[in-house]
């Protein structure tokens, strides 16, 4: 059975005198712990796309269900990522941590241990008290993910999030995700540029057209490659052929853009 | 020279600047003074008018020591302090309420620029026949005087808290309400301490204004009064306490702003 279904949704952006399909009659389904990236160049409009399937912006066509529930009604069950880590600035650590279960109200102790089991298990130890500005950029993109993880959400939203770190710690964390991710069966979807980090990181990758966003086509990551670890899996010769094909039909796509503007110039 | 010496010789350098600038200020304040007193006395300018520090010092001095000084300084200093107060806390309040309603925002627009724009002390007349000739009225021109800058002040700053903040909670579920408490409000923190700081100059302004205006007692009314009877040693002393008082409300206000700071996510 599908986990998350969307079913022909369009999104429109309205301004006062003009109006800009932003998504254009999107359809997937996808199944329960599978990894999804959607890949697309900016302004294709995946970020909105992930901004409704998260329930904070209302699409303006369509349906979008989680497990047979359209999206919005409880916002627990989806976590969320962003690009950068927007940690409070004026919140010790364990506090921001704990931001999820304030907002519902429903701090308890067992909560505030495994929070600290968390943030150990990321590789973070005695920062509870802290500030995120003593934190590196890598240590704080952490911090989010554990303050997206402690509500245990059914489904990961990942809005490019290793975009703003060094290429290092963007690896290292890459594998973190993707082994905590295998590790409590999660459903994921993240967005992305960066076709390596999809090709590493996921399961299925829906490649996406530009104005108005859609679905242009929808690779399957070879099997060996799912099962590796992304630092390893960027190693394996299927990863750099499936690099090639994507890196093709891109560059085909460029081009072809290129062929239909020269008329109009 | 090692490194503990170089580090020493830059620390000397540092106490060095310290002491010239230090050494300046003081040298301006002396030769204001000096200045001051010389020209009254040789004649250079008129003493009735402009009077001479020994004579303001002598007279504050009497005043302190007879305590007549006390209610004046009393009654100033706690219509300042609640018109700052009021209007601070005003200030906030209505921006609250206008980030709450982008339509109320929007509706109360022309009046908040109408109202901005209107030189306050304008109201002084209007106040004082709605609230009577007393206390209220010139705290109310305290209040009047600051309410409308930190409101829109403080609503600009509401509205540049980076929206992914809001995002962030909005993905847990919160209300418009929890978006404020747990991100806009403490975000816009540090402008409104800033807020605080103009507001102590502003209230003073109001304030003494309002007891131009009306009042039988305050260090408004001694200027005020020193004026009418040809005190100006009266006028100057009354001008030398309160800028002596708003400078030490001024740094209060400073030690509160770097405490809030270090403490906002209380």
């Amino acid at each position: 059975m599908s986990f998350l279904t969307l079913d022909h949704v369009s999104h429109h952006y309205f301004s006062k005198n003009n109006y800009t399909k932003a998504l254009n009659n999107i359809s997937m389904s996808v199944k329960e712990g599978e990894f999804i990236a959607l890949l697309g160049p900016s302004g294709c409009g995946k970020s909105t796309l992930l901004s409704i399937m998260a329930g904070i912006i209302r699409h303006t066509e369509g349906k979008v269900l989680l497990q047979g529930d359209e999206v919005g009604e409880s916002e627990l069950d989806i976590g969320y990522m962003l690009q950068q880590d927007y940690l409070f600035p004026w919140k010790t650590i364990i506090d921001n941590v704990l931001l999820g279960p304030k907002i519902n109200r429903n701090i308890t102790e067992e909560l505030k241990e495994r929070a600290i089991k968390l943030l150990r298990e990321v590789g973070l130890n005695n920062v509870t008290l802290k500030y995120p500005n003593e934190l590196s950029g890598g240590m704080r993109q952490r911090v989010a993910l554990v303050r997206t993880l402690i509500n245990d959400p059914k489904i990961l939203l990942l809005d490019e999030p290793f975009s703003a770190l060094d290429y290092q710690t963007k690896l290292n964390l890459e594998d973190l995700v993707s082994d905590l991710l295998k590790t409590y069966h999660k459903t994921a979807i993240l967005v992305t540029h960066d076709i390596g980090e999809a090709i590493a990181m996921s399961d299925r990758i829906f490649m996406m057209n530009t104005n108005p966003g859609s679905i242009a086509k929808i690779y399957d990551v070879p099997l060996e490659l799912r099962n590796e670890i992304p630092f390893l899996s960027r190693r394996h010769p299927k990863y750099q052929i499936l690099f090639d094909k994507i890196w093709n039909e891109l560059e085909a796509k460029e081009s072809e853009k290129k062929a239909v503007k020269i008329p109009n110039e | 020279m090692n490194d503990r010496q170089l580090f020493e010789s830059y620390q000397r350098g540092l106490k060095r600047e310290k002491k010239i600038i230090l050494v300046w200020q003081l040298t301006i304040l002396i030769s204001f003074f000096a200045l001051w007193e010389a020209a009254s006395r040789f004649y250079w300018i008129d003493p009735l008018l402009f009077s001479s520090p020994s004579r303001v010092f002598q007279l504050i001095i009497s005043r302190f020591a007879n305590g007549t000084i006390f209610t004046h300084i009393q009654i100033t200093l706690f219509e300042t302090i609640i018109g700052f107060i009021i209007g601070t806390i005003g200030g906030i309040l209505i921006a609250t309420m206008l980030w709450s309603s982008a339509r109320f925002a929007k509706v109360m627009d022309p009046y908040l620029v109408v109202f901005n724009a209107m030189p306050k002390v304008a109201l002084g007349p209007i106040l004082i026949v709605a609230l009577g000739p007393g206390y209220l009225s010139i705290i109310a021109m305290g209040f009047i005087i600051s309410v409308i800058v930190t409101t829109l002040v403080v609503f600009s700053a509401f509205n540049e808290v980076d929206p992914n903040y809001e995002k962030v909670l909005r993905s847990f579920g919160a209300t418009r309400w929890q978006c404020f408490r747990e991100a806009i409000f403490p975000a816009a923190m540090p402008a409104m301490i800033s807020t605080l700081k103009v507001n102590v100059g502003l209230s003073w302004v109001g304030v003494i204004v309002g007891e131009y205006l009306v009042s039988k007692q305050g260090l408004g009314y001694l200027i005020i009064y020193g004026f009418q009877v040809f005190d100006f040693t009266l006028v100057m002393a009354s001008l030398v306490i309160i800028a002596i008082l708003a400078a030490i409300m001024y740094k209060l206000v400073e030690k509160l702003e770097k405490w809030l700071i270090k403490n906002r996510n209380i």
